[in-house]
């Protein structure tokens, strides 16, 4: 199978063949990491930029050590540094970084579709880190290969993802992703943190977290952004956690080997109690390291080989 | 100008015969069955298969100037009225200055009458500077040719000021065009709130966000007793409410825009920036419904919301863009789709589009082709296949999500007080 994409802006445009292709392509990637020199001269002499409108720590640094582990040059724009604060639009912005011949522009911007705009507008391969509410199509990505290492597949599983779906781009991707991979998704929260028409997308939908992690077989627990609430969605952090918070007791509902994952940073306390993220349960660093793997294997299937 | 054999199209008149019409001194002269009305000595236009019609009125535009002409100027945006079969439009208070003084209507109409294409009636604002805190000189701005009050492109959100509005507008006889939204939910919302929006990523604007506005002008109008006419109809929920409270007698009218019948909020998908518009294209079930509205009388009007912005505005990020699109050169050629699909009669379109919104504004003698009335009128080609390409507009901007869609129907010759102001390849 091939990968036919000059662009990675969201779960929605992959197929599952193509999903299959991505993890593993990162499986076999994973390897390098583990060297005790870990480089390949796979994209030696091609620049990915990544342009980061939005603060990040591990998407854009492990977009750069998967790139600088297959010998890409790498080039980083923060938007306090840039122009961006001096008024230029987007696509200027844009189409300056592409006068200097990047062959794969990362993008973060808080705007959802900014990425598919510029994807329009540049030669150049782009790749989404995350567009405001939209998708974060790589977090995704590390989040089913590190279902699949630790279950051996993905169809037939019952995911349970909780907490603020509505502001949440990774919810939406692994909705996509979880959904195509042939598991069932039931989403969580109270219903100021679930969308409308969230039902539409085949999942189940439930504001109780005893109901949505009964028989999961992955508990994915969403960061809760603190300023949620100041508007509304939520009343106070306490009751939060006490209805909305991944506890011990609620591992005795799910299935023996569930596995608890989060896309991170952690609200210790809020949305996962310590036992529970620090737990023999928790892969959540195992999916750090899944994602350099990810990003490793998205670089190189749009960048790498001769492609014509 | 002697116009022969069209089939002439005239709600007010219940008239929906072949006539030959005859045009002196800027008024219509003669109105007679085919051929009796000789042809020697001025212009005749063989008409025979076209349709002739009262001059078109599009009650709901914004031409930017004063303030902002890069976008429009009232001579682009009333050459692009004139085109799309349009003789007369209402402009929207929303220029920079806000149109709440006399002297800012006096300036459009004077620059309208230099331009000599469009008739434009100013509508003033409700507020001073739109800003929903006093109201504005309403009888100052009737002597000076205001048609209308409205805030338009923002809701009143103060109830008392709505209700002090309504009152002091009839005072004037005038009518209070309102647009039904509020603020508070609609949020940072930029699209429908719907299983798109979900999809992209888009706050949603919920139809709420507008009903609850209708629902609350419905009532003011009722207690008040004031001419009502709720701007841009978008959801199902606005048209039932509208529906209900004539039943029950108020004195209220509504219009809906082309593209709330012609696209749903699917069109949005790719992040058309073309497509974001306020209030927002709604679902399957609105579009049917706003169609339900125009059949049963619900909505009495088609109206553009002609809406210019340059790229600018447009060629951004979709949250950072703004709300808006350009219809007055693709208006009629939309809603003829409602005759061709047997929704509405052609005599109830052009009552939609001439008639109604004469009589809501009080545009007395534009709505007929009643002999003595002023000549102005819309010659149609209902079957000319045409295929929309922004490049030919005369309208400044290009921000139209009707672009390469083919469209049957168009204004083949628009008359305004006697003089052609476009016409393309009809008969000599």
């Amino acid at each position: 199978m091939e990968f036919r994409h000059k662009d990675l802006l969201g779960i929605a445009d992959l197929s599952a063949g193509e999903i299959h292709l991505i993890l593993s392509t990162a499986a076999s990637l994973k390897e390098i990491s583990r060297r005790p020199i870990k480089k390949v001269p796979t994209l030696r002499g091609k620049t990915v930029v990544t342009l980061f409108y939005e603060p990040s720590t591990r998407t854009r640094m492990s977009f750069e050590i998967a790139a600088k582990r297959l010998s890409a040059d790498t080039l980083n724009l923060t938007v306090a540094a840039s122009s961006a604060v001096k008024g230029e639009t987007l696509a200027d912005t844009a189409h300056n970084l592409e006068a200097m011949q990047p062959d794969l522009l990362v993008i973060r911007h808080y705007a959802s579709g900014a990425p598919s705009y510029l994807a329009g507008k540049l030669r150049c391969g782009v790749v989404n880190a995350g567009d405001g509410l939209h998708e974060h199509p790589t977090q995704a990505l590390l989040d089913l290969l590190t279902v699949q290492e630790a279950k051996g597949r993905l169809d037939g599983l019952k995911v349970a993802i909780v907490g603020d779906i509505a502001h949440s781009r990774v919810a939406r991707s692994d909705i996509l992703a979880f959904s195509k991979m042939g598991s069932q998704v039931t989403v969580a929260g109270p219903a100021t943190m679930l969308p409308p028409f969230l039902s539409d997308l085949g999942v189940e939908v439930t504001h109780s977290l005893e109901e949505a992690v009964a028989g999961a077989d992955v508990i994915m627990m969403l960061r809760l952004q603190l300023e949620r609430m100041g508007q509304g969605f939520i009343s106070t952090l306490r009751e939060y956690s006490r209805h909305f918070g991944l506890a011990p007791r609620h591992l005795e509902l799910a299935k023996e080997d569930a596995i608890i994952m989060h896309p991170g940073p952690l609200n210790r306390g809020v949305e996962i109690s310590p036992e529970v993220a620090d737990g023999t349960h928790s892969v959540i660093l195992e999916q750090v390291t899944n994602g350099v793997a990810v990003r490793m294997a998205v670089l190189y299937l749009l960048i790498g080989g001769e492609k014509t | 100008m002697l116009i022969k054999g069209a089939l002439v199209v005239d709600p007010a008149q219940a008239l929906e015969a072949p006539m030959d019409l005859l045009l002196a001194d800027g008024k219509i002269a003669l109105l007679s069955p085919p051929g009796a009305i000789p042809g020697e000595g001025r212009r005749v236009v063989e008409a025979r298969g076209l349709v002739l019609t009262p001059g078109l009125i599009d009650m709901h535009v914004h031409l930017r100037e004063p303030g902002e002409e890069y976008k429009e100027t009232i001579e682009t945006g009333t050459r692009a009225a004139a085109r799309g079969g349009f003789t007369a439009v209402a402009a929207m208070p929303n220029t920079i200055p806000v149109n709440d003084t006399a002297s800012v209507s006096r300036y459009i109409r004077e620059q309208a009458a230099a331009a000599g294409l469009a008739r434009v009636y100013p509508v003033a604002a409700i507020s001073m500077g739109s800003r929903g805190e006093s109201l504005s000189e309403f009888g100052d701005q009737k002597e000076a040719g205001a048609v209308a009050v409205s805030d338009d492109g923002k809701p009143v959100m103060n109830s008392m000021l709505m209700r002090r509005a309504l009152e002091y507008a009839r005072t004037f006889a005038l009518p209070v065009i309102s647009h039904s939204e509020d603020l508070e939910l609609r949020g940072d919302g930029m699209m429908h709130e719907g299983r798109v929006s979900l999809t992209l990523g888009l706050k949603g604007i919920p139809a709420a966000a507008e009903e609850v506005m209708v629902f609350r002008d419905l009532t003011l109008a009722g207690l008040t007793g004031a001419r009502l006419h709720i701007a841009h109809v978008s959801t199902a929920g606005s048209v039932e409410l509208i529906r209900r409270a004539k039943a029950a007698g108020l004195k209220v009218s509504a219009e809906t825009a082309p593209h709330y019948f012609s696209l749903t909020d699917a069109a949005v998908r790719g992040y058309d920036t073309n497509a974001k518009v306020n209030p927002p294209l709604r679902g399957a079930a609105d579009l049917a419904a706003i169609k339900e509205g125009l059949r049963d009388g619900a909505l009495d009007a088609i109206a553009s919301d002609h809406a210019p912005h340059s790229t600018l505005e447009k060629d951004l990020e979709f949250e950072a863009a703004a709300f808006g699109l350009i219809g007055l050169e693709t208006s009629l050629g939309l809603s003829l789709k409602l005759v061709h699909e047997g929704v509405l009669s052609l005599s109830q379109l052009i009552a939609k589009m001439s008639l109604n919104p004469a009589r809501i504004l009080g545009l007395a003698g534009h709505q007929s082709l009643a002999v003595g009335a002023p000549a102005d009128l819309t010659l149609i080609d209902l079957n000319r296949e045409w295929t929309v390409d922004v490049g030919k507009f005369a309208s400044k901007s290009r921000n139209c999500p009707f672009q390469g869609w083919t469209l049957k129907g168009r204004a083949v010759m628009t008359v305004v007080g006697g003089k052609v102001v476009w016409e393309e390849a009809v008969g000599s």
